[in-house]
């Protein structure tokens, strides 16, 4: 017993700080820490949505300029919007899912106005709320005008808090 | 010298050996052996005091609950051979169900049933754990894994409700889906991902197919495992008593085999008789196929999320749709450590006193909350009064604070005017929202017409 060794202690240039077995734990917590970062990374970015060309959520030809008379709503079902031109010309896609609880708006060409049959929610014609429980204005769409044509990029919808004149887009 | 006649049992005595791994001869000690010899009989102890098997105690509920599971599994498989998850196939491959496949549509009902009557099966299974107390130390843990497992299965439906690709299913799972929205910060991503787009499609199905028939279903049979292992872990069930019964902690042993496994079959044979002779009866519903150009007026989320839809036509989307549900669901993660008074397990309803304050408290819940849902149709008008105020303030901040002051002026109510317990107390509260949460369901199942306008059941039409 008596002539049992005593733990040496390290020589000068292995002390650190940091005993091994921390230094260990730390290097463990980390790797623990980057893996679940890249799983996450890498499962949400396997359920990021995957389009093809030509289906709702690409970017759909809807015709020449001149084929939309001022102040008409023309449904384009395959893409789930309303190419509305205003008065004075300009263009607004709407996206036709209700922002309130998601059913398919109806346009009403009598009354000149979007009619949600779910919660009544009322919208006029640029997609704005006239009535509750709709919280905000029927989403939009990104117009482009190409060469005289309008294109809609269903890709993705853009949310607002009120209609505002620069939403709309003018052909040059 | 002739060889000595070596007598082996025939083949099959053989065989059958090599399975059953020990005789059973119907002795006590075989009895005992037989529990630990089976796999399957080995989720009991071999041994469980006498008053566990009170039926009026458990109700086998939990049973019932896992025996639902294994009908969903097996004609969930059945069902899967079956059906193409596409938009353009998978109405017709569940119309085939009905047409060309033999027993197809009782499979489907057989599936239909099964999982709406799961809903209700582990709701009560939860309350009656609630009522005995049995969440209590140390089963607080199974509580919450409990509280997952009825996650689970709510999501599992919900994932189901859209496969057949019909206007119920396109729409209900539209506005289900649009509830997510609301959610702040990520609620739009959230949407996005599991919808795979802003909107329902081909993705949609594929997601939701995938997680309704094997993330679900691997999380369920995950944590039911762990469920019944900590059953026993924390020493098998609660013991039951009578109100004025002092605390029990032991009670004579009966023997698994059979005093328990006998009445578990007895359950298990004629609770699948009924939902084999409903479905033998009753088709599970399939309206026309998906029309995304069109909304159905009503158009109604699944029944087990009408009381939260309800909730939307009271309160701002934020508060009706997040806010409220979170602060219930906090409230039952809390439950096992907020009230953790000893002295009532195994008691229904904790005291003479508390089955009395269950009872008004039922009662004050439901008729407070169909008072509200006719005066906020006909009178209230958070928006009007408080016009100028943003809606989320007028319409959701203030009414979400009379319903707070409302649940707790209630508890100080219960807690001083009839001089309740603490867990009393717990319990009255816990009733009160419960009947409200009831009552809200039962007003958007039955009472909500075109345009969610409040009506009597006879008065609704659907407009297509
Ligand atoms: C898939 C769903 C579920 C299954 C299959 C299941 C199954 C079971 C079974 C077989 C038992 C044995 C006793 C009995 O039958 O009552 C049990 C007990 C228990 N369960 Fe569940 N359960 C489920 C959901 C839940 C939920 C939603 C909760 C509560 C939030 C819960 C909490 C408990 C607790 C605390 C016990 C112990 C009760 C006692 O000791 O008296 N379980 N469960
Ligand atoms: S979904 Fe349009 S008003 Fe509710």
């Amino acid at each position: 017993m008596t002539d049992q060794k005593l733990p040496q202690a390290a020589p000068e240039y292995l002390q650190s700080d940091m005993p091994r077995r921390d230094f260990l734990r730390l290097a463990w917590i980390a790797l623990i820490g980057v893996a679940t970062v890249e799983a996450g990374v890498v499962g949400t970015g396997f359920f990021l949505p995957r389009l093809a060309a030509g289906e709702f959520g690409s970017i759909f030809k809807c015709g020449s300029v001149d084929k939309f008379p001022n102040g008409s709503v023309t449904p384009f079902n395959e893409g789930r919007f309303y190419l509305v031109r205003i008065q004075d010309g300009g263009f607004l896609a709407l996206y036709r899912k209700c922002t309130h609880l998601g059913c398919a708006v109806p346009w009403d060409q009598t009354k000149k106005q979007f009619i949600c049959p779910c919660h009544a929610s009322v919208f006029d014609q640029n997609g704005a709320v006239l009535n509750a429980p709709a919280p905000r204005p029927l989403d939009l769409f990104q117009v482009n005008i190409v060469n005289g044509e309008v294109q809609v990029d269903t890709g993705k919808p853009i949310s607002r808090d009120r209609f505002d004149p620069a939403q709309v887009v003018y052909p040059t | 010298m002739t060889e000595p006649t070596l007598t082996r049992p025939p083949v099959w005595q053989r065989i059958w050996r090599s399975i059953v791994r020990e005789p059973f001869t119907g002795d006590r000690r075989s009895r005992l052996r037989l529990v630990m010899n089976n796999l399957i009989l080995h989720l009991h102890p071999s041994q469980v005091p006498a008053r566990t098997l009170r039926f009026t105690y458990t109700w086998g509920l939990g049973g019932l609950s896992g025996l639902l599971v294994v009908i969903l599994a097996v004609t969930g498989m059945l069902l899967e051979t079956a059906y193409t998850p596409s938009p353009d196939k998978a109405y017709t491959s569940i119309l085939a169900l009905s047409t060309r496949i033999w027993f197809g549509q009782f499979i489907r009902n057989l599936h239909h049933w099964s999982g709406n009557l799961m809903i209700i099966v582990v709701a009560l299974h939860m309350l009656r754990v609630f009522f005995t107390g049995a969440f209590r130390a140390p089963r607080e843990f199974n509580w919450l894994v409990g509280i997952a497992l009825l996650l689970l299965t709510v999501i599992a439906n919900f994932t189901g409700y859209l496969l057949p690709w019909d206007q119920l299913a396109y729409w209900a799972i539209t506005v289900g889906s649009s509830i997510i929205v609301y959610i702040p910060l990520i609620g739009n991503g959230l949407a996005n991902v599991l919808l795979g787009g802003p909107d329902i499609g081909p993705t949609t199905l594929l997601n939701f197919y995938a997680f309704h028939i094997s993330i679900i279903p691997m999380a369920i049979l995950v944590l039911m495992s762990l469920h019944f292992w900590r059953v026993r872990k924390d020493g098998g069930l609660s013991l039951p008593r009578s109100v004025d019964e002092p605390p029990v902690n032991k009670d004579e042993n009966v023997l698994t085999v059979a005093d328990l496994v006998r009445p578990e079959a007895v359950w298990a044979t004629v609770a699948l008789a009924g939902i084999v002779l409903w479905s033998a009866f009753v088709n599970a519903p399939l309206e026309a196929l998906a029309n995304p150009d069109a909304s159905p007026n009503p158009a109604k989320a699944a029944w087990y999320f009408m009381g939260i839809q309800e909730l939307l036509l009271h309160f701002h989307p934020l508060i009706g749709a997040i806010i409220v549900p979170t602060l219930g669901l906090l409230g039952m993660v809390a439950l096992p450590y907020m009230d953790s008074d000893m002295d009532s397990v195994g008691i229904y309803f904790r005291s003479r006193r508390g089955r009395w304050l269950a009872l008004f408290s039922a009662a004050s819940g439901a008729m407070a909350t169909a008072l509200y849902v006719v005066l906020d149709e006909f009178f209230i008008d958070w928006a009007g009064w408080f016009y100028g105020l943003p809606a989320i303030i007028s319409n959701g901040v203030l009414p979400l604070i009379l319903l707070l002051l409302g649940v707790i002026g209630y508890y100080e109510f219960v807690r001083r005017v009839f001089r309740a317990t603490k867990c009393e107390g717990v319990l009255s509260v816990f009733v009160l929202v419960l009947a409200g949460f009831i009552v809200l369901t039962l007003v958007g199942v039955f009472f909500r017409g075109a345009g969610m306008k409040l009506m009597f059941p006879w008065q609704i039409v659907t407009i297509h």
